[in-house]
């Protein structure tokens, strides 16, 4: 096994289909069963790999899931940096992402609610009442187009000729 | 009045149709057909490269160009060739931008051939070469390469087709439609022979990004060689850029300016929106070509496997996008047995037999496609046989 190279290789094709068994992947990748078993059993335990997740279109469900972005600007008290903040605002089970941004705003939250009120009063009540939470710009989302690199709109498939030299 | 066919030159009448001809007739209107039978990629254009086409079309860039191409674009395929193999080429006077790989062989044959000319070129090997040889009057001579030796060229077997009236050798690795490749110990044996008898070389490598064990030799990075050697490449299977028809020609400016002589009366140049997109795929498209070389590193890998699982012995290709696997087992010939799987199973593959008689016993399968559609193609098979 041709260890960084096929490593990546490994983690490329799991990252694109988790649902890929390690037959397959290590047909893929040209490595053994057993060279595969064993490193993505170490790149789960080393927290490479946190978990295994599909891309859903709920839109399709029919499920009312609102999602909003928020920004956030951070008055840095004494006690806690961005981290620690940013792990307080993580834990609420409502924050599907936080990322700590450039620009005017400090940290950027997506959140998830079944209603605009829902998402309106977690805001209000657990996120901008936080000591250090000076400022918040909520958006609205509209509608997701791409997510995790997946697209959510179908697109027409450019036809090859059947045959050709 | 006469029968309209004693217009057509006798060069014409003697040039041999294409053999996929019949089998392209045939899938028209059949549906739900699984096509191993395409030679390009099933990638889409990288979008930066589409977009760098409209954003020159909504500026108006529809002109034509410099006959040699857009000197941008002849630079940047300098410095890639510098880049990836350490080769100079002046982009000014030794580098002609084509419409396609394909323009750029005829050219190519065109510019050096004079009638009674012999080229030898191995089979089995892409279509055109013959033909090509054959309009301007050369005489097209095969040196047949080999399961056994993995379709490597060897210097005995071109060393035997050499006569006074021998003019060029085209080289043509990592090959269509074998998928394979030549050692760079393999590519100096055959350039010793091209110096022994003083020879020119067209070397098409248009898979040369298409490699997937070793790294590609280019041909005229070899001692001595670029004096001898025609070097053909394009961007149709590396960028999946196909129809927008960018190839090139690098050689002795003697040579290309042959070329361009005759590129100018016929072809003018290239289309500018393309040699756009060209541009911007030298530049920046280094990302998309090596995740496409993975992908296909993973349907190789996975395609191969399931041949040989079904009993078609298949060699390893260790190039371009194809696997070309033996029938002989089935005692079926390799146009019966093509036929046959497309009317039952409605998969297509080409008879190996259209790219030379030595393909005879073997098939070309592409495996340009996506991971599950090669899965169903090989049930498919599983099913016919």
């Amino acid at each position: 096994m041709n260890e960084i190279r096929d490593i990546r290789d490994i983690l490329e094709i799991v990252e694109n289909d988790p649902k890929k068994d390690m037959q397959e992947i290590a047909l893929l990748s040209g490595c053994s069963e057993e060279e595969v078993y064993s490193c993505i059993k170490e790149l789960e335990e080393s927290g490479i790999i946190r978990k295994y997740k599909a891309v859903i279109d709920w839109d399709k469900v029919g499920e009312e899931y609102i999602y909003a972005i928020i920004e956030l600007k951070i008055n840095l008290d004494d006690r806690a940096g961005y981290d620690n903040i940013a792990k307080r605002i993580a834990s609420f089970n409502e924050v599907r992402s936080i990322r700590l941004i450039s620009g005017d705003h400090d940290l950027s939250l997506t959140v998830r609610g079944h209603s605009m009120k829902d998402v309106a009063f977690f805001v209000a009540e657990k996120i901008a009442t936080l000591d250090q939470v000076h400022n918040t710009m909520t958006h609205f989302v509209l509608k997701t187009y791409k997510e995790d690199g997946v697209a959510l709109f179908d697109m027409e498939k450019p036809k090859r000729l059947v045959i050709s030299p | 009045m006469k029968e309209i066919k004693t217009y057509i030159s006798n060069r014409v009448k003697q040039t041999p149709p294409s053999g996929i001809r019949k089998f392209f007739d045939m899938v028209i209107g059949m549906e739900d057909v699984i096509s191993l039978g395409v030679g390009e990629p099933d990638f889409v254009t990288p979008w930066h490269i589409r977009e760098a086409c409209i954003y020159s079309l909504e500026k108006g860039h529809t002109t034509y160009t410099s006959n040699s191409g857009l000197i941008e674009l002849r630079e940047a395929i300098s410095d890639s060739f510098h880049t990836d193999y350490g080769v100079d080429y002046d982009p000014h006077d030794q580098i002609l931008v084509t419409t396609g790989v394909s323009e750029a062989a005829d050219l190519a044959l065109r510019a050096v051939i004079d009638p009674g000319d012999e080229v030898i070129i191995h089979e089995p090997s892409y279509v055109s070469y013959k033909p090509c040889i054959i309009i301007p009057g050369g005489k097209p001579v095969i040196a047949t390469t080999t399961r056994e030796n993995e379709f490597r060229v060897t210097k005995e077997q071109i060393e035997e087709k050499v006569t006074e009236k021998t003019k060029a050798i085209i080289l043509s690795y990592p090959n269509n439609p074998t998928g394979a490749v030549m050692r760079k110990q393999d590519l100096e044996d055959v350039a010793d022979v091209v110096i022994e008898n003083d020879l020119l070389v067209i070397s098409d490598e248009v898979y040369d990004k298409l490699t997937y064990d070793s790294k590609h030799t280019c041909f005229s990075s070899l001692n001595g060689m670029d004096e001898h050697t025609i070097l053909l490449n394009g961007l149709s299977k590396s960028h999946a850029m196909t129809g927008m028809r960018i190839g090139y020609a690098m050689g002795p400016s003697e040579i290309i300016n042959a070329m361009l002589l005759i590129h100018q009366y016929t072809m003018l140049c290239a289309p500018i929106t393309s040699q756009i997109g060209a541009i911007e795929a030298l530049n920046n498209g280094g990302p998309d070509v090596n995740a496409m070389v993975r992908e296909y590193n993973r349907r190789r890998r996975l395609f191969v496997k399931g041949l040989n699982d079904l009993g078609l012995d298949c060699f390893e290709p260790k190039g371009a996008f194809y696997a070309f696997p033996s029938i002989t087992s089935t005692g079926m010939t390799s146009d019966q047995f093509a036929e046959e799987l497309l009317t039952q199973q409605k998969v297509a593959v080409v008879p190996g037999d259209v790219f030379g008689s030595s393909g005879e016993g073997f098939l070309r399968c592409s495996y340009a496609s996506g991971l599950d559609e090669l899965k169903i193609a090989l049930e498919r098979m599983g099913e016919f046989l």
